[in-house]
């Protein structure tokens, strides 16, 4: 048994008080069915639902006025949005590690946190899906995109990362969305059984589609989501790879570098993690959820965050290098433009936010301070922000010819976008943290179980 | 027999390990119409049972195989046969370029197999089911152990199953109405 004995230098426990199947079960449950709606939680849902309105006022103005209204043209054409499609759906990518990768490498302490990041992943690939769709121009003819039987007798151009893009991108969402789904049905099903009103049986019944806890249905439900997640986990890794050949197919200098699919990957999980820590302290403070999401768990996410920003580090370093070492004069000026040129304050930022702040992060006290450690996580989700507008913009606005160099300028309604985008993930998240457990019961009285056997061995 | 008729026997127990052990001595017992409810997947439950191994591997194997052929397939035809476009020369069927809207599609459809292969396999939804009458059942989903016997059960004799079960350590034995 770790719990009682672990000497003081050994990793703390993945589950901190002594708890029962019911005690988790009561816990978790109560805080969806009995817990009164805290004040917090109505903040901030009204906070998401403010942004939301922001939203809808700056797509009814793109929709009623037309793209003019950013600041993209040429030959700067790609902007906040694809800064923010990109900064979005990179975060989305932490939730699948952790529900996906970490459960093949039998990560147990995964089962705290895998619930509400795979919640996460949903909400923000929704986000990320509506950037690309508005910056269409007109967002109406979206599906064209898609291979549809149609009287033009047209395809999409299936040779374009664009296209791949769609593919890859409606994949990722359709599978994060069976697998978070798969693995709240056991859940519903609790609550269904646990809820005192009617509705509340009625509406968790629906979705618990009659579960009953079948070892017949068990046997199926865990290999169906072991496959899950074995398939989860080559998606993951080729949606951002997918989205960095957006970038590194094209001939720019500054995007064409084969270094951007694993740099990309390793930026979405670092942005990834971030967000989680940045969900995850607020919520266990708000729900006392200090027992179930651990110092264990802080300590082993900011590990994570700390691996993967060196691999970011990398990447900076390795096109700075590369700029240098392939002696081509358009890809040196590219960087040296990065630096010194007039968008260099957000490639310094970058640099300060991703890999110098991050450092902080080898020190002990700061992996343990859950303050400390928020505030590491809320400047690297700006760094890593910071670094798609730097890839996006900075690339674009001078390329080969001085003569067709240009500047962006974000508008009001480019920052509106953006933050009104938080709206749809605010609002999803309040829902969700309100009305669906936010640790997967089940998994957690496996964790017992398998604490218990560990204890009896 | 008056009132409903009866579907089975439901026997509650209290942790996992009595109820792997009375899985266990049901099952040298003889009888085969068995199941149980547990709210969590007990290691071992499934061999203590004699379910046999199943078939949704295969299933998601298959769908992953249909999902990447007609990925392809879509790909190589849309470029190559519907609507060739000669672009400098190259090839038309510039398979390099497929592969990744074909392994996009090896997943969703893969993924999507085992999902809903899942559900399908397990008849699910269901909305009815003879257990969900019997009170103490919805602790299945919670905190207890429970171990059901088919009436159908060739072995099935209602006071001797039941003795059986309170036997075997039962904290609870009910009578499930269909």
């Amino acid at each position: 048994m770790t719990t009682a004995t672990a000497p003081p230098s050994g990793p703390p426990p993945v589950i901190g008080a002594p708890h029962t199947y019911t005690s988790v079960t009561d816990k978790i449950a109560g805080i969806v069915l009995t817990q009164r709606t805290g004040r917090g939680w109505l903040f901030g849902f009204m906070l998401g639902l403010a942004l939301l309105g922001l939203l809808a006022l700056a797509v009814t103005m793109l929709l009623y006025l037309g793209i003019g209204i950013w600041g993209v043209n040429v030959p700067v054409a790609w902007g906040f949005a694809i800064t923010n499609f990109v900064w979005w759906i990179g975060i989305g990518h932490a939730g699948t590690l952790i529900s996906a990768i970490l459960l093949l490498l039998r990560q147990e302490w995964r089962q705290s946190i895998n619930r509400f990041a795979e919640a996460m992943t949903i909400f923000a690939v929704m986000c990320a899906g509506l950037f690309p769709i508005l910056h269409l121009g007109r967002p109406q003819f979206f599906y064209w995109l898609t291979p549809y039987p149609n009287t033009m007798s047209l395809w999409p151009q299936f040779r374009s990362p664009l296209v791949w893009d769609v593919f890859a991108v409606s994949t990722y969402f359709t599978i994060s969305l069976m697998f978070w789904y798969v693995g709240l049905i056991p859940d519903l099903a609790t609550l269904r059984d646990r809820s005192q009103s009617r509705i509340g049986r009625v509406a968790y019944g629906v979705f618990a589609l009659g579960w009953r806890g079948s070892a017949r249905h068990w046997q199926r439900y865990e290999i169906a989501y072991l496959l899950l997640a074995g398939l989860a986990t080559p998606l993951v890794v080729s949606v951002h790879t997918v989205v960095s050949f957006d970038f590194s197919v094209a001939q720019l200098p500054g995007w064409h570098s084969t270094i951007f699919p694993p740099y990309f990957v390793a930026g979405a999980i670092f942005s990834g993690f971030a967000m989680v820590i940045v969900l995850a302290i607020p919520l266990r403070a708000a729900y006392g959820l200090q027992d179930l999401i651990t110092e264990r768990h802080l300590q082993n996410m900011a590990k994570i965050l700390l691996v993967t920003g060196l691999i970011v580090a990398y990447g900076y370093f390795m096109e700075g290098f590369m700029a240098w070492y392939s002696g081509n004069r358009f890809e040196r000026y590219v960087q040296l433009n990065r630096i010194v040129g007039p968008y260099g304050p957000a490639y310094l930022g970058c640099l300060l936010c991703n890999v110098a702040l991050p450092q902080l992060l080898w020190l002990q006290r700061v992996r343990r301070s859950a303050v400390a450690l928020f505030v590491v996580a809320v400047f690297v989700n700006i760094g890593m922000w910071l670094e798609r507008f730097v890839i996006v913009v900075e690339s674009l606005h001078r390329d080969f010819l001085p003569s067709s160099w240009g500047m962006y300028y974000p508008t009001v309604w480019d920052w509106a976008t953006l933050f009104g985008s938080f709206g749809i993930f605010l609002t999803f998240f309040f829902l969700f943290i309100r009305f669906i457990p936010m640790i997967s019961i089940a998994e957690m009285r496996m964790l017992l179980e398998e604490e218990r056997g560990e204890a009896a061995a | 027999m008056t009132g409903p008729r009866m579907w089975g026997l439901v026997a509650e127990f209290e942790s996992p390990d009595a109820l792997l052990a009375a899985a266990h001595r049901v099952r040298e017992a003889g009888y085969r119409r068995i199941d149980a409810c547990v709210p969590f997947p007990v290691e071992g439950l499934t061999e203590a049972l004699g379910f046999r191994p199943t078939w949704l591997p295969l299933l998601v194997l298959t769908g992953a195989l249909l999902g990447a052929a007609g990925g392809f397939f879509m790909q190589w035809y849309a470029m190559g046969v519907w609507y060739p476009l000669n672009v400098g020369g190259r090839p038309l069927n510039s398979w390099p370029m497929f592969i990744p809207i074909t392994f996009e599609l090896a997943v969703l459809v893969g993924g999507l197999t085992a999902a809903l292969g899942m559900l399908a396999l397990n008849r699910l939804p269901m909305p009815y089911h003879p257990l969900f009458n019997v009170p103490r059942f919805a602790r299945a989903t919670q905190d207890r152990f429970f171990l059901a016997i088919d009436a159908r059960d060739a072995r099935f004799e209602r006071g001797a199953t039941a003795e059986l079960l309170h036997g075997l350590g039962a904290a609870e034995v009910s009578e499930v109405a269909r």
